[in-house]
This record gives structure tokens, sequence and C-alpha cells, in this order.
């Protein structure tokens, strides 16, 4: 629109920092000031943020509850023989 | 002992997230359960260096990152360290955003991420070399910051945040892929419309 183009590729250039929350909160206002005004640099930010979230939706396996037994199991056995050399460290 | 009960407490909640990062890592569950059950020992053990009011599952999954790398790494058939196939940026969007476009509407752009199925994303993830899929599922999945990915994975931030782009990409590359099978998108060898520039420099990373 009437934002020069080089706001645009600057914008889509942090796109993921965007969305991975690593900008400083000027780069971050900056950003979404541009987003207000720019529909097509909105829809990519919408359209990568949608796909990040089906990204993680779909990777979620549960634990097989044989394996969470044997793992509290492995641990309470441990406990039993308390673990030798730096041992019970500092809970601060 | 109150150390075993603190571990118990926080840790176990963990146990879900970390084991989806085993299967994705070891691409078999199997050797995910193995992993898993390695990490919480070693965690376990280690506990007493944990400093409490930290990340403990970032402190997991260094372990779980650790024991990966150096027990079950050696299995794996494909190389460790790889190269990607140069992709564009946006490639995923660039090609069905587009739906948009053509008039249909938000919705179209929904039900088309309700087309990839949970084995289609996580064939996908774990179809990326290793050095690229870990940075992916530690942020895409797993929401850790760039830093905390760093630590993890004992490599600077720009190597990260470089990884993660690339892998990022070629993980659209793969999904565009299915939503070409599924009939959501032309194929692009076989549409006439804009063929795909193939440049084959697939760069060293940096």
């Amino acid at each position: 629109m009437s934002e020069p183009i080089e706001d645009c590729n600057e914008t889509l250039r942090e796109l993921y920092s965007f969305l991975d929350g690593e900008l400083t909160d000027d780069s971050r206002e900056h950003i979404r000031r541009h987003l207000d005004d720019c529909s097509p640099c909105l829809a990519a930010f919408d359209f990568q943020a949608e796909l990040r979230l089906v990204i993680r939706n779909r990777c979620c396996d549960e634990v097989p509850s044989s394996l969470r037994d044997r793992i509290a199991a492995a641990i309470e056995a441990e406990g039993a023989t308390p673990p030798s050399g730096s041992g019970a460290g500092p809970s601060l | 002992m109150a150390d075993q009960e603190r571990f118990v407490e926080l840790a176990m909640p963990l146990m879900d997230s970390l084991y989806s990062g085993a299967l994705r890592m070891t691409r078999n569950p199997a050797d995910a359960d193995d992993l898993v059950q390695e990490t919480y020992l070693r965690a376990y053990r280690g506990f007493g260096g944990f400093q409490e009011g930290t990340n403990l599952k970032a402190w997991m999954y260094r372990i779980l990152t650790n024991t990966f790398i150096n027990s079950y790494r050696a299995k794996q058939r494909r190389p460790q360290e790889s190269e990607l196939e140069e992709v564009e940026d946006l490639y995923l969007y660039r090609r069905i955003g587009g739906l948009e476009a053509a008039g249909l509407g938000r919705s179209a752009e929904d039900e088309l991420m309700d087309t990839f199925s949970e084995a289609e994303v996580k064939a996908a993830v774990e179809a990326l070399p290793e050095n690229f899929r870990l940075p992916v599922i530690l942020a895409d999945v797993e929401g850790f910051s760039y830093k905390e990915i760093a630590e993890i994975l004992d490599i600077p931030i720009g190597t990260v945040m470089s990884r993660l782009h690339r892998g990022r990409k070629a993980l659209q590359k793969s999904l565009f892929d299915y939503a070409v099978s599924h009939g959501l998108a032309d194929d692009p060898d076989k549409s006439d419309a804009k063929p795909e520039p193939v440049s084959a420099a697939s760069t060293v990373e940096r």
C-alpha cells in the first residue's frame, strides 16, 4: 500500500523472530504497526503462525503407561541407593 | 529422600514432551523408550546440579539431546550433518496461501491446514537432517527460545537461527508435497504455470 516496499521486505525478514518472540519491544511494535497497515504481510504472518500451531499440535505423543511405570520404578530403585558423588545439591 | 520426591514432582510431568522429542530424534519407538528412560536416570543422578528456578525442561532436553547424540546417533542410518537444498522463503505460503487470493477465503486455508495429518507432519519433521531437525523440534514444537536452544545443542545462537530458518523452509517443502498429493495444490511438475526454479544449488551450511 502506501508503505514503502522496503518496509515489507524488512517485516518479512523479521517474521520468524517476531513469531518466536525474539524481538525487542521496539522492533516488535514497529512490525505490529506495519501489519496493521499491510494486509499482504499480515496474511503471510497469519499463515506462518497457523502452520506453526499445526506443527506443534501434530507432534505431540503420549508416553506409553508401561514406559512411565518403568521409569518411575527405576527412579525409585535409584533412590534406595542414594546417588553417589555430588549428592543432594543445595536447593535454592 | 526429599531430592527424589522433588525430582519426581518436577520432572515426571515433562515426560510426554521429552518422549515426543525422543520419537522425532530416533524415529523409532523402541529407541525412544530407551532414550527417555536413560535421560530420566541421568537427570535424576545429576539433579543436584540443577538449579531450581531455571528451566527444568531445557535442562532435561539438554540431557536428552546429549544422550541421543552420544548413544543413539551412531545407529541412525542417515548422515548426521547434512546439507539442504536451497528453498525460497515463505515456500508454502507462496504456493498455497494463494488460495485465499483465489477467492476461496480464509476457511480454505484452515481446511488446508487440517488436511496435514499427524502422520504427515511427523514424517515431514523426521525427514529433516538431524542438524536441522533438532532446532526445529526445539523451537516449533517445544517453544524454546533461541538462547535455550543454543545451550541445549551447544551451538552459537547465529547457527540456531540459520538452521531453524533453513529447516523450516525444508519442512514446508515436504508439507507442500503432501498438499499436492491431496490434490490441494497443483503439482509443479505437471502444471504449466510457472515451473519451479530447480536450481540444485544445495549450498553448504556456513
